[in-house]
Parts: structure tokens; sequence; C-alpha cells
């Protein structure tokens, strides 16, 4: 029986100071219980000599400095695992709310985990076809990729999200898979959403959710992704399952461990977060992967707000920095009714160019993926300038790039939300849009391509 | 007797008492899990120590023991093609022995005990030696001859010395020091990290570390012993540009150190640089290559060392007499490193919460850098020219960590996200961008490559900027307006950006370029160029002089293999000629 402390001196936010303990572990997992023989979770943050400074799990709500005990449980946190957890629905700390039993675990993990060995990594290279062109054509996901959606208030990243997880699959291959959902300090409805959507397509019995919602305690969150992760891990690497993960919003993730930060008054970086922020969020994101000698993998899709649309805001800066790639939405394409409202450009996938062409999607990908780009941004360019200075200034060639964007935007980009098209559509929507341009003007694309895909008019 | 025992817990750092008999620096075990770490801190008998691994759950009263020696690497034959976490524990093996994930404590030996290697000795018995020369050289892969030499600070007779197979643990030569005493000396040696090597003398650099990256080499030259920064935001193509020197620079040994980065990228180099095969020797790349590993997932402590280690091993083939390439992605997350340590120390915060010291410590790495005649009887000349990436928060440069670089490095390639948007790669962007070998390198490429270098470099240079002045017009009044002589300066300059610095990393050919190959491209586009200009008086129309089939021909040059480029160059060359004369007689 761990001993019990009554020497809680101090509560201030998140935060508890506990005087006179011993045989105390940095990061053990502490409980508190209340009077009234609640109980309550923390983890131990600092130990000072017989000081120890504990960050809570909950709400700080009725601990009382005279009758609330703490006692130290011996371990880190845990998550109970089991391949019963597919289907079920858990909170934010990993247990049952869906009314249902307990796990029955198989075993249980450290929800901390541990670095895997970037000699152990197997290089992410099989393509995963979404269905979403602006996507498979020009920022292609790949199995174990980390790509997040970099989305801001009021842009349908859970519509997307909600797609990508309906409509992944790798071609010609049948393996199970399965999908963890970790919902950090979103609504009711959106997770609600999300549930439906799982459940349409019948995915929801292969779905492990934890949900934080807005008006659970926002110190929850800071457990939330990890027990995500956790249960991925366990089934990628364990059971051999091919695991999408989808964490929805990182930004309320990153605003939580910005409460613990300036509770404990650390030095604060950029805007307030703290400076280890790269270093945490890795630590979760950097769990995806695949492994050498392991059958299964995980992707992971955080979605992230950024706040005022800034994508140099640190929380969309930092996750930029570990992830492999990015997608962005674009307020813009969105109010002109692009759905879904991909901005390509800016977007990215870093691992695509080991995820395609012959034998993985087509020969002619990514050079038609490097003359869409570029054809683009021109277009663009010259739309700008049409702008300003009216059709006339523009060249010949200029004006037949303006239209080339506009169609690309309708054609290529501007699919719904629930069409699904393969790869081979994708790129002919491609092929004939590069049509419009003349010949000469492929220059990234190798000639036998151009004289196998141009459609002469 | 030099035990301590923790007193405080606080994420990586652990502040232990009872350890008056340690020194500042020194290695330490912490607890019975005997996790390493290092003082960098004293107060009274109080040490503060930087853990390199995962602390959680030590305990208060855990047992911390001195190991009286500072951070050190071991030096020697198995370098080359390894793979080491930041303070150079053999990753392959440690996957072997605990699994693809990392468990703490682990001790493995950096090199590997078991392997036999062969010493060839090439002093002989009763000649004197000093520290620093070399006694012995072992082929350690088809590329690398590694140099055994005396360690520094040894010097006497040679009393025995026995070539043939041996391990890194025997030893191979005995020295009589002038005392009298006696030396057992192995094919490996140790040297702290934070101790730079030492060398006789220092030179200025005088040729140029050759990338095989047009707008590196042509624009913005480094030299072998020179030092580069690359910072830019994210997607901006920084580590894509890394691996590219790192796989093409005509070096001798490259130390790769991935700081604080992505698990795949270093997956990535392990997997395709024992594929490539490198254009210098024909051998593959991995056996020239050092890679150091500390991923973003590991322990922050560690990176900040992980540089500390890549550039002693970089030095120490240096002191062979090789010339050593070190990439460092990212110097940022080593400063983070750094200011979080510092945070937990509770110093006084410099600008953004780094610690005041952070501009010398860059100074310090960046400086290790250098030309050097190294120790010894027979004073070899080694380079070891170092680039850092930067990652700037947002991808504002004027952050702390970009700008105490930048007032160190002599190359900048500034990473454009706009570029970057155009998947114009390498998104250097060539208005911002600075080299400060270019004048010295000018002089090398001019009497080693071709004599119309530096001209053409300065046209070109001049060309691109005044593209972008003309460009700020056109987005006032238009296309149209532009006389036709700013048509054409256009035109050419669109042609150097895009038949000239766009390179493919992923296209077999386009990914190296030889500086001849460059030379030649340089020329095609600059021809054509001053071609056209003199046509501008006569009232030759312009479309049709963009549209001539010969620009598709410049445009598709870089695609052309190395060997087929002299044919080529000239059947192009005359079509220039014969094209822009037909273009006049039809106009006439």
């Amino acid at each position: 029986m761990p001993k019990e402390y009554r020497t809680i001196s101090e509560v201030a936010g998140p935060l508890m100071l506990v005087k006179g303990v011993s045989d105390v572990a940095y990061n053990e997992l502490g409980e508190i219980e209340l009077k009234s023989g609640e109980k309550r979770r923390c983890r131990v943050l600092e130990v000072s000599d017989d000081n120890v400074l504990v960050q809570l799990f909950e709400a700080s709500t009725g601990i009382n400095l005279a009758e609330s005990k703490v006692r130290f449980l011996g371990k880190q946190m845990e998550l109970a695992v089991s391949e019963d957890m597919l289907g079920r629905v858990f909170d934010g700390l990993g247990r049952p709310v869906d009314g249902g039993a307990s796990i029955l675990p198989e075993k249980r993990l450290d929800v901390n985990g541990k670095p895997m060995n970037p000699a152990a990594r197997n290089y992410p290279s099989e393509f995963i076809q979404t269905g979403v062109s602006a996507i498979d054509g020009l920022n292609t996901l790949v199995r174990g990729q980390k790509l997040p959606i970099f989305s801001a208030s009021g842009l349908p990243h859970a519509e997307l999200a909600a797609q990508i997880a309906r409509q992944a699959k790798v071609r010609g291959a049948d393996e199970s898979f399965a999908v963890v959902f970790a919902a950090m300090g979103i609504t009711f409805e959106e997770a609600e959403f999300f549930t439906n959507s799982f459940k349409e397509t019948g995915a929801i019995d292969r779905t492990v959710m934890f949900t934080n919602l807005a008006n659970d305690p926002a110190i929850e969150r800071i457990a939330t992704p990890k027990m995500a992760m956790t249960a991925a891990e366990y089934l990628a690497f364990d059971k051999g399952m091919h695991v999408l993960v989808i964490m929805t919003d990182i930004t309320n993730y990153a605003d939580a461990l910005r409460e613990v930060s300036a509770a404990r008054k650390e030095v604060p970086g950029r805007r307030g977060y703290p400076g280890y922020m790269y270093t945490d969020l890795a630590a979760i994101y950097e769990r995806a992967g695949r492994q050498k000698d392991k059958k299964g993998s995980i992707t992971l899709i955080p979605i992230l707000t950024m706040p005022e649309d800034d994508k140099t805001h640190p929380i969309p800066d930092l996750t930029g920095y570990i992830t492999e790639g990015q997608i962005i939405l674009s307020r813009d394409l969105h109010r002109r009714s692009v759905t879904p409202p991909i901005d390509v450009l800016p977007s990215l996938s870093r691992l695509k160019d080991k995820g395609i062409g012959e034998g993985k999607t087509r020969e002619d990908h990514s050079g038609t993926m490097n003359q869409l780009f570029s054809a683009y941004a021109r277009g663009k360019d010259a739309k700008e300038l049409m702008m300003i200075l009216g059709e006339s200034a523009l060249t010949e060639i200029d004006r037949i790039y303006a239209k080339f964007a506009e169609a690309f935007e309708e054609k290529y980009v501007s699919q719904g939300n629930e069409t699904d098209r393969s790869i081979e559509d994708t790129l002919s929507i491609g092929w004939e849009l590069l049509s419009m341009l003349p010949k000469s003007e492929l220059k990234r694309i190798s000639d036998d391509f151009i004289e196998k895909y141009y459609i002469e008019k | 007797m030099n035990d301590g025992t923790i007193k405080k817990i606080s994420g990586p750092l652990v502040v232990a008492s009872g350890m008056k008999n340690a020194n500042m620096f020194d290695v330490v075990r912490v607890s019975d899990e005997r996790l390493i770490g290092e003082i960098i801190e004293m107060h009274e008998d109080r040490a503060s120590i930087q853990v390199y691994e995962e602390t959680s759950g030590l305990k208060v009263g855990a047992r911390v023991e001195t190991t009286g020696e500072p951070l050190s690497v071991e030096l020697g034959p198995g370098l080359i093609g390894g793979i080491f976490d930041g303070i150079q524990r053999p990753l392959v093996e440690i996957m072997k022995q605990t699994g693809n994930n990392l468990t703490r404590g682990t001790e493995i030996p950096a090199l590997d005990r078991e392997k036999k290697w062969v010493f060839e000795p090439v002093v002989s018995v009763g000649e004197r030696v000093y520290g620093g020369d070399i006694i012995g050289t072992v082929q350690e892969t088809d590329v690398v001859n590694h140099k055994i030499m005396l360690p520094v600070g040894l010097s006497g007779i040679v009393k025995e010395i026995t070539g043939g197979t041996c391990t890194v643990e025997d030893v191979v030569a005995i020295i009589l020091d002038e005392k009298g005493t006696e030396h057992g000396v192995g094919i490996v040696q140790r040297w702290p990290v934070r101790k730079p090597r030492p060398y006789n003398k220092k030179l200025s650099p005088d040729m140029p570390l050759l990338t095989g990256q047009r707008v590196i080499d042509a624009l913005f030259p480094i030299a072998k012993g020179g030092v580069g920064a690359i910072p830019g935001p994210f997607g901006s193509g920084k580590t894509v540009t890394q691996h590219q020197i790192a796989k093409w620079a005509d070096a001798d040994i490259v130390v790769y150190i991935g700081c604080g980065e992505r698990g795949n990228e270093m997956t990535d180099v392990l997997n395709e640089f024992p594929e490539l095969i490198d254009p210098h020797t024909g051998k593959s790349l991995m056996e020239r290559t050092v890679l150091i590993a500390n991923t973003s997932d590991m322990p922050v402590a560690a990176r900040e060392a992980s540089i500390y280690t890549g550039i002693t091993i970089a030095e120490y083939f240096r002191d062979m007499g090789y010339s050593v390439a070190l990439m460092a992605d990212s110097t940022s997350r080593w400063a983070e490193a750094l200011r979080e340590m510092s945070g937990r120390l509770e110093e006084m915060p410099g600008e953004e919460g780094y610690p005041a010291y952070l501009a010398s410590r860059l100074a310090q790495f960046y400086e290790r850098a250098g030309r050097v005649i190294s120790l010894g009887k027979n004073g070899r000349e080694g380079t070891l020219s170092v680039i850092g990436a930067v990652s700037p928060a947002g991808g504002d440069i004027s952050e702390p960590v970009s700008q105490a670089t930048l007032r160190i490095v002599k190359v900048f390639w500034g990473l454009d996200s706009a570029l970057a948007y155009k998947r114009h790669f390498p998104a250097i962007n060539w208005l911002t961008s600075y080299s400060l070998y270019a004048n010295n390198l000018g002089k090398w490429f001019d009497e080693n490559v071709g004599k119309e270098w530096s001209a053409l470099r300065k046209d070109i240079l001049k060309l691109l900027s005044e593209e972008a002045e003309l460009l700020e017009m056109v987005k006032l009044i238009g296309m149209d307006s532009l006389s036709a002589k700013d048509r054409i300066k256009m035109e050419a300059a669109r042609s150097v950006r895009e038949d000239f610095l766009h390179q493919l990393a992923f296209h077999e050919v386009d990914t190296y370029t030889s500086p001849e190959k460059q030379l030649k491209m340089m020329k095609l586009i600059m021809e054509f160029y001053e071609k056209s200009v003199a046509l501008t008086n006569n009232e030759t129309d312009i479309n049709s002089l963009v549209m001539l089939p010969v620009r598709e021909k410049i445009g598709r040059f870089k695609y052309i293999p190395e060997n087929e480029t002299e044919d080529k160059y000239n059947e192009i060359k005359t079509e220039i000629t014969t094209e822009i004369k037909e273009l006049v007689e039809r106009g006439e």
C-alpha cells in the first residue's frame, strides 16, 4: 500500500506542491483523494529534496489542503490496451465513457512511449489513395507519414479529415486497418460529426475514440494525444494493423501546455508557449511511422487551427518543422466555394517522391505534378497582374495561364466532399488541364509522356 | 568515494550533492540504471547535471557516480558507414540488442570490438615519432584509407610495432618516451568533444567545395574549409539541399548530423546512400559517410552534445589530411536544447529566452572549421567545411539563432518559401544569398574550369537583379510598356532561372552537374541573350525570338548526361547562330 500524504501545501492553477515526500520518482503518476472519496490523477513535474511539484490532470475544484490525500502509484501513466478497444469511446485519460464495461487489458503500456531508433525505421513509400485530387496528385500521402491539416476557424477541415478517413486505401492490398481518433477541446457537434461519419461507413467498429470535449478540463488534454499514440502503437506494431490517427485540435493541446508552463513561471518562448514545445510535439508526432520487421504502420493526420490564419504562429510553425509536409486550407478558396479548399501551392508532402511513379501510381505522375504546380503558380501571378492592370496588359501566353489557373481550381481542386477519385482519374484531369498549354511550355515533363498523354485539340 | 546523491530532478536536469570531487564537464552515471549525464554547473558540492537520457522514474537519493572524464568520442576504424546517437552510441547495434525502440542506460561501445582490421605500419622500430604522426594505416572502406595517428601529447621512440590483423582493442605499437616509460598504442584514441583537436597552422581557404548544385557552385560557392548557413522556413528545402551536398560534394569524408530533425530523414539517408555512386570515386556514398542522429523524439540534452560529437569526428579525419564536409541539420534545434537547459538552470535569459552565451557558443562551433596543416612530422593539409541549417521560427531570420549564425558564416544560402511554392528548387533566393568566397574562388574556376567563369557569374547576377527591378515595374505598368531590350532581358533572366538555377534533386542526371557542364550551360544561355540583344535594333518580333526551337534545347540541356555534353553543346551553339540568322533574314 503506497504511503498517503496529507501535506499538500499549495494549489495554484493546474499545479500542486506536496511537502515532506520521500521515494517519489520524476514523472510518476499520483492520485489525489478528496474528502468525498473522489479520486483525481496527477503527475510529478519536479522533485526537489522532499518537495514535489505535481501537475493535475483534472480540475482542482474541491481540493482541500487539510483533508485531501495524495498517493504516488509507483508507475507512470499507463493505458490498458487490448483489441477490444476497437469500437469503444474513451475520455481524454483513457477511461471508457460509452457506458460499456472497462477493458480487460492484454497489457498496460506507459503512455509516454519510447523514441524509435532511427535505424529501425522503415521509410514510408506505399501510396495511399485518398480519392482527393489535390492530395493524391500533388501532395501524395504515404503509409507511415505524418501530414497535418493546417486549418483556421470556420474552415471545413473536419469534412476533409472525415473524407480522407472514409476513402483512404492502399490499392491492391487487403489488410486490417484501424482508426484512432483523438478529440482535444473540440465541440460536441464536431465530435458527433466524426462519429456519424465513421458510423456511415461502418468504420466505427474499427475505431478507437479518445474524446476530450470543450467543456472537459483543459488540463486533461495533455495526456490525450499520448493515449491515442499509445493505442495506435499497440494496434500497429503489436497487432499488425495499418492505423490512421486523426487528432483534432492540436491548437487546444498546445494551449493546455502553455497553461502548465505559465503556472510554473517558466521563461516563455514565442507567444508565451514554452520553449520545449518543439520537443513536446515531436515526442507525439514522431511516434508515427513504420518499423523494420513489423507489418503495421501509423499514419498521422493532426489537425490544427491557425490563430488569425497565421502560418508563422508557433503552433503551425513548429508542427511544420516536425511533420512531413502539410495540407493548408485557404479561406479565400473557401469563400469561392472551392471544396475542399486546399491551397495547393503552400501545401506539401515531403514523402511523395518515394510513393509515386511507375509501379506505385503512374510513370508520368512526378513530371505532371511539377508542371501543374509551376503552371498554377504562374497562372495565379498572371491573374493577380490582370486584376491590377486589366487583361490587355497580359501577354498571350500569360492569358492562357490565367485561364489555366481558374480551370485548375474548378476542375482539379474543387471536387466536393463526396467524390472519390482514383489516381488515374486525377492524372487524366491533370492532363486535360495541361493540354490547355502549348507543348513547348511543358518543360518539366519528359517528351515521351507528352507524346503519350497530351491531348491535341 | 566520488559518489553523490540526487537532490532534485526537473526534466533532463538533475542536481546532485556530494560531488565535491567531480570536475566541471565530467561525465557521470546517474542512478542504478546508469544513465549518462554531464556536469554543467557546480555550486559548492552540488552539481547540476544534464542527463542525456529520459529521466522519468529517477528518485531523490539515488546514486550519482562520476567517471572523472569529460564527454569523449572514440576515434578509429569503424566510424565510416556508421550511424551513432548524439553521444556516439551505435544505433544499429542498439537496435540489435534492445529492439526497435530506444531504452535507457544502454552501454555499447561506439566502435565494434570484434571486427578485424588490417594494420599496416609506416614507421619502423627505432624511429622517433611525435604526436600527430602517422604510424600506420588501416584500409577502412574501399575509399577511406584510415590513417592511424599517434595521440596528441605522446612522443618518443618506436620500440615495437606490429602489422597485420587486429581489433580496436589491440595494442599495435609500443612507444618509449623521453622518461623511459613505455606506452602501448592501439588503432583507436579518445578525444573530448568540447575541445577542438589541435593543429599546426590554419590557412585561408583557396579551393571550392564542388557540390554539383548549380546555384551553389556557380553563384554562391563555398570553399573547402569554409562555413555556410542555410536558413529557411519549413518546406523550403533545407534538408533536401543538405542531403544534396552530402551526396555530391567532392569531399573525402562527409559527416552528417541530424540534430532534432525527423527520424525518417535519417532512414532516408541510411537507405539511399549505400545505393548511390559517388561520381568522384565510383564507389558507394556510404563508404565515406558518418551519420550522427538525434531525432526530435530522442532526449533533448543529447542534442546539445550531438554537434560536438560530429565535429570532433570530422576534425579527426581532417587531421589525416582529408577534406571533410560536415552538415548540421539543424542548428536551431541545438540552440533550443541549449535554451531548455538554460531555462532549467534558471539563468537570466537573453533574447527570446536563449541564453546570453548563444552567439559565442555558435561562433566557437563554426570556428572549428577551416583549412589546416596538421600536427606531426609531415604536416598534412586537411580541410573541414561546415554547413549548418537554421530553422528560424516563422521563417523570419531576424531571430537570434539566424542572426548569430550570420555574423560568423561566410556563405549564406537564403531559402525562400515563395520560390518553394512555385516548386523552384533549390529554393535559394539569388537576390538575398551571398558568398564571401566568391572572388577568391572565381580565380580557381577561371584557371581550372574555364576563363569565362567569373565574367559569366557577374553577368548572370546582374541580369537577375535587373530582372527584379523590371518585375517591380511590370507590376505597375504591365509587360507591354517595356522596351524591346527590357523584354529580352526578362526572357533571358527567366531562362537563367528555369534552365540553369532550377535543378531537380530527384532526376538522375539533373541531380549532379559537373563544373564543366555548368560552364557550358551558362555560356549557351548568355550567348543566346547576347545575340538577341544585338537584334533589338532590327525590328524583330520578340515573340518569334522567344519561340525559336533552339530555346527549348537550351532548356533541356540540363538533362543531357555528362559524357554527351560536349557534342550537344557544339550542336546547340551552331543552332543558335543559324536560327537567329534565319530570323533576321525572314524579318527583312
